[in-house]
């Protein structure tokens, strides 16, 4: 059987009764099954728990209950905990970690009847741009395998890719979503920070975490959006008026928009490729009526510095926690120091420890000023730059990512570090932002990022629709696919 | 000015952090190499700006006063290395 590739198709044959939630189910998995050895998406997989949340989700589209996407399989990242489904943010200290309850996201999974595929690879806690650090396995782009879907959501993002998953889930705290998406030619969407809840999102750095969607199209990631976007009383910073509006799902012209392109992003450090396709969009939205007026946001260029900081920071406060006593295995060391050191040593992998130090280093006396304090006074000026645009424009236009995909293993973890100056903005001042394929360097995707104001998820994802019919790429696969 | 083995050494025992030897000499060069980009930030222009902790500014609710399941002693232990009785077993913390 034939099945179309985008949710919002699938949904559509799911209602009119085209084919069943089971078929659907068992379709993905058996793509997972026979492609899953050479890219490496999941790390867990369990098909008798995917095909019975798929009879559930069954059972509701037949009494006529249920969803926009009951039945439509989703892939979620290892760091989003599901009840009962082992859950390992790709780290040996997790390496047993069954999770007694389900995260926000899992439960609106549930009552929304999406059933999950399995839980995939990612850059050890989140902290990579390649998820090369997984503590289990390389991911591989489906564009070509030699190289990288990007990071830290880089199962995800390549299980869409792939054709494994129609739509996943990943999270994104300096360009974790939007980065690999640009990356392998699918549509990742960061929502505003406080939209979707991170009740049961393994934290990373908690002021900049945020979960979003993949999706082969816009419209595929604003209903995955939909989904999981709403208040949660469990998350403090949960906002109040967080569901996707009905305005998410209109395709607004992009005649009349305006843009903003940072000067700072179209730079030598985006490579000339990737340069030539943002220019070809900008040419495109201009004769379409659009305006794009070239800006500049000089706080950008100390964005890495400040994300650094602010984020390791966060991270080793956050992973304060693994310390074999709660959960995960223990080490054996005489006393209670002793045994939290060894166990902390022994399990973490080495860009986790790395990024334990320097926020360890950057909390300490003597240091806190200097860098904490400083690096949140950046953060502030920085999304002052960017605020004061919003009276001006409808969005910031730039490219997502300064590269296309890279050869697994080539790239040191410090040049690693500098690629996500396109995307930290947002995660900085919260802002939603989304990635779409824009064209092809190299023969690889290069994706376009447009980024709105604090609750502007709305209008992002409809200006993004009015983008993407004009460049007509998608759904885009990769030749073998 | 770039960070010792010693100033290594203590981060690495403030952050709970077994290392060997030959771990705290590779640490030292990583974090001497981020740590000169962290200059950058100190000829910044930043008066008049206060820090920012947090992506949206929120003002704080007051919750409703209701109770609430929370996890089972069953389920809270589930994960853990040792249990006893319905306990967490943990090191010895105070030495006789």
């Amino acid at each position: 059987m034939s099945l179309p590739i985008t949710a919002s198709a699938l949904a559509e044959g799911l209602r009119t009764r085209q084919f069943s939630a089971i078929e659907v189910a068992q379709h993905f998995l058996q793509q997972i099954e026979v492609r899953d050895g050479e890219l490496g998406c999941f790390l867990t997989v369990e098909p008798e728990r995917t095909l019975a949340q798929a009879q559930m989700a069954q059972d509701m589209l037949d009494r006529g209950e249920g969803g926009p996407l009951t039945g439509v399989p989703i892939a979620l990242k290892d760091n989003l905990i599901t009840h009962g489904q082992r859950t390992t943010a790709a780290s040996k200290i997790l390496e047993t970690y069954i999770p007694p309850f389900d995260g926000d996201v899992a439960e609106a999974l549930v009552s929304g009847g999406i059933p999950v595929l399995g839980k995939t690879n990612l850059d050890e806690f989140a902290m990579g741009t390649s998820t090369e650090n997984s503590a289990y396995q390389v991911t591989r782009n489906p564009w070509d395998t030699k190289t990288s879907p990007g990071g830290s959501s880089g199962g995800s993002a390549a299980s869409v890719a792939g054709g494994l998953a129609p739509i996943s889930l990943g999270s994104d705290t300096g360009g974790s979503i939007r980065q690999p998406a640009s990356l392998t030619g699918t549509v990742g969407f960061k929502p505003t920070y406080g939209r979707v809840s991170r009740y049961g999102l393994i934290a990373f750095a908690s002021s900049l975490d945020q979960i979003g969607p993949f999706g082969l199209t816009v419209e595929d990631v604003a209903l995955a959006a939909q989904a999981i976007m709403r208040h949660d009383h469990r998350d403090s910073t949960s906002l109040l008026d967080a569901a996707l509006k009905p305005d998410a799902f209109k395709t607004r012209s992009v005649k009349g928009l305006r843009f903003a392109l940072p000067s700072e992003t179209m730079g030598e450090e985006t490579e000339p490729g990737v340069r030539t396709v943002i220019e070809s969009t900008v040419a495109r939205l201009r004769a379409e009526g659009a305006e794009v007026d070239e800006v500049s946001l000089p706080s950008l260029n100390l964005g890495i510095t400040t994300y650094y900081i602010i984020a390791p920071a966060e991270a080793s406060s956050n992973l304060a926690r693994f310390d074999g006593i709660r959960y995960g295995p223990r080490a054996d060391a005489a006393g209670a120091d002793a045994i939290i050191s060894a166990t902390r040593g022994q399990r973490f992998g080495h860009e986790v420890k790395l990024r334990i130090m320097v926020g360890t280093y950057a909390l300490s006396a003597g240091y806190f000023d200097a860098y904490y304090v400083r690096a949140q006074q950046m953060r502030a000026k920085m999304a002052a730059e960017i605020d004061a645009l919003w009276s001006k424009y409808d969005a910031v236009i730039s490219p997502t990512s300064p590269c296309v995909a890279f050869p697994i293993g080539e790239i040191d973890s410090m040049s690693l570090k500098l690629m996500d100056f396109c995307t930290i903005p947002a995660n900085m001042g919260g802002y939603p932002a989304i990635s779409l394929p824009a064209g092809l360097s190299k023969g690889l995707p290069v994706g376009v990022q447009l980024m709105g104001p604090v609750m502007g998820d709305e209008g992002v994802l409809s200006a993004a629709r009015g983008l993407e019919q004009l460049l007509d790429l998608n759904p885009m696969r990769p030749p073998n696919v | 000015m770039p960070i010792s083995l010693d100033e290594v050494r203590h981060v690495a025992r403030l952050a709970r952090l077994d290392l060997d030897e030959k771990e705290l000499a590779v640490f030292q060069g990583e974090l001497n190499s981020l740590l000169v980009h962290f200059q950058d930030l100190d000829g910044a222009d930043l008066r008049g700006y206060l820090p920012k902790p947090h992506a949206v500014a929120l003002s704080n609710v007051m919750a409703d006063d209701v109770a609430l399941a929370g996890l089972t002693r069953e389920a809270a232990l589930s994960n853990a290395a040792r249990s006893r009785a319905g306990l967490f077993i943990v090191p010895t913390i105070i030495e006789e």
